[in-house]
């Protein structure tokens, strides 16, 4: 099967976030990035279906040059081979997906894995923008996943209070949620490997942004809550506090 | 102009985060001088004309017993459908865990641009402004979208629906043409655990972490959840060692949570449990540890052993309840 997954490059999860100097985003400054955790699930699920039944796993990630060691980070856990679309300047996410789809749309993808969000804008909008692009069946928030010989889906994903199962057909984008598999450590071979393998290079069309950042801000600071006291002691002056202040029971 | 909100149900009942968006879009479309066009997909739906106490102009349903089970691929083209039929550009969704799924493939299917997980909305010179969290609630962001078609889909718990005035409003039936082709992606089916809330729909939660020291614990959270109508959440340190389901699971890799009323009970407060949590209105940490730094997050805290502070706490709320 033609497997692709794609990644994204992140602040760690614990990384310090600062506005920039432009106010419209962050500076880079001193943050760690890493391999988007969700993708992580992502690249786990391509290499397993390569596993069952054959193919290669390309990963794709969009950015400028410092997305080369998420590419080989992707490399060490068993990708193939890596796309790396450059980009100069910030895209929004329908700029990522447009430049995706744009490669994906003549290499006959059976399987299009992505993380369920990335955790540095949160939207969960990649993996459908990139299905309605392409025309092609999406399922987010897998926890759970069959996929036969065939190419018939069966997934199951988290929604409010229990799971949903859904079917469908390949070629499909699948976003991975935790749960769905528990993503392999690379191994020292993997990481020797992954210095060899293959990144192609991608000049992405032109395109222009259709959300506009008007300003990016920290939120507001909350004042360091009251300790109301110690102990089960506390407890009556708790109760008068959340009904007669709070006022929420 | 003309707003369009997605309304999603359950087994026939019209969701809370729904009548959110709509009240939502009412707000909005009154500085804009446009109307609320509620669109409802499936036949089970019951009562769609009380969506006018919550400030819809009228309700077009598409009365397709297919859709009554979602499908990502024929809800993009019944909406799609309503929306040029009611010449709507703007389409307010739910970011529930439909609203997160279908949104982007409207967003494209209608050539325009989606502003996901929306906590505040203003309308500036004609021009909607829209924030949201990023990186994990650590910013904010403000954007405008510049294409004519504009998604948005709202944060479950942020907006207020308030009551339903009485008013009803019209419901318009509507053949969107779906065909076979239409339902290329669909549920076969949905498995709830039944007399549990979920988290992210819940406007109380009692969460535990670590300093409960074990899943046989769990009444003590589960008791004061009861008394409070509260879901049960919990931290990732706790999911993470096999104590609770992931579904529970309140933070980065688990749920985003903005209730009335969050208590937490035995959790440090890591930064991953922070980024799903602090936009809780009111937080409440029970933590035997005074400098955990989940008591610079909380509005109260008690500072003391989570198996004698919560079984007092229950039993002053029954108290409190029952006067």
């Amino acid at each position: 099967m033609n497997i692709f997954v794609c990644i994204s490059h992140v602040p760690d999860t614990t990384a310090r976030i600062l506005v920039g100097g432009d106010g419209k985003s962050i500076d880079p400054s001193g943050v760690t990035f890493i391999l988007n955790p969700y993708d992580e699930f992502g690249v786990e699920a391509g290499l397993l279906l390569k596993e069952a039944h054959g193919g290669d796993v390309t990963v794709v990630c969009v950015g400028g040059d410092e997305v080369k060691e998420t590419i080989r980070k992707a490399f060490a856990m068993g990708a193939d081979k890596g796309i790396h679309i450059k980009t100069a300047s910030a895209r929004d996410s329908f700029g990522v997906a447009r430049a995706i789809a744009d490669v994906l749309k003549d290499r006959s993808a059976d399987a299009v894995f992505c993380g369920r969000q990335s955790i540095d804008y949160d939207g969960w909008q990649v993996p459908g923008l990139i299905a309605e692009m392409l025309g092609i069946s999406s399922v987010t928030a897998v926890s759970s996943l069959t996929i036969d010989a065939g190419g018939a889906v069966t997934a199951e994903r988290d929604i409010e209070g229990g799971k949903e199962t859904i079917v469908t057909a390949l070629p499909a984008v699948i976003a991975a949620q935790k749960g769905l598999n528990n993503p392999r450590y690379p191994k020292l071979q993997g990481i020797m490997a992954a210095k060899k393998k293959p990144i192609e290079e991608i000049e992405p069309a032109p395109f222009e942004n259709r959300v506009r950042v008007v300003e990016m801000t920290k939120p507001p600071i909350k004042a360091a809550g009251r300790i109301v006291g110690q102990g089960a002691d506390a407890v009556p002056e708790l109760v008068k506090l959340l009904h007669e202040e709070a006022k929420v029971i | 102009m003309n707003i369009l909100v997605f309304v999603e149900h359950r087994d026939g009942a019209i969701k809370k985060a729904s009548l959110e968006a709509v009240k939502a879009a009412a707000g909005i479309a009154s500085g804009m001088n446009a109307t609320v066009t509620a669109a409802v997909l499936g036949a089970a739906v019951g009562a769609p004309e009380s969506l006018g106490g919550y400030g819809a102009n009228k309700v077009v349903q598409v009365a397709d017993a297919r859709l009554d089970l979602y499908s990502s691929t024929a809800a993009t083209a019944a909406l799609a459908a309503v929306a040029a039929r009611e010449a709507a550009d703007i389409v307010f969704l739910s970011a529930t865990a439909m609203g997160k799924d279908l949104a982007p493939r409207l967003a494209v299917r209608l050539d325009g641009a989606l502003v996901p997980d929306v906590t505040a909305l203003q309308v500036e010179n004609g021009a909607i402004l829209a924030t949201r969290p990023v990186y994990a609630g650590k910013a904010l962001e403000k954007v405008q979208i510049m294409t004519a078609a504009q998604v948005y889909s709202l944060r479950p718990n942020v907006f207020s629906a308030g009551a339903a005035s009485g008013d009803v409003c019209p419901v318009e039936q509507f053949d969107a043409g779906l065909t076979d082709a239409s339902f290329a992606v669909k549920s076969t089916g949905t498995t709830i655990a039944s007399g549990k809330l979920d988290v992210a729909e819940a406007a109380m939660i009692v969460s535990g972490g670590r300093g409960m020291q074990g899943p046989e614990h769990w009444p003590l959270i589960e008791n004061l959840a009861s008394v409070l109508h509260a879901a049960t959440g919990a931290s990732r340190a706790v999911v993470d060692a096999g104590w609770r389901p992931h579904a529970e699971q309140v933070g980065q890799t688990g749920k985003t949570v903005s209730p009335t009323l969050y208590v937490a009970c035995g959790i440090s407060g890591a930064v991953q449990h922070l980024a799903g949590m602090s936009s809780s209105k009111v937080i409440v940490a029970i933590n035997k540890d005074k400098d955990a730094p989940i008591f610079q997050t909380a509005d109260y805290g008690i500072v003391g052993d989570v198996f004698e502070v919560l079984p007092a706490f229950t039993d002053a709320l029954k108290q409190h309840m029952g006067s």
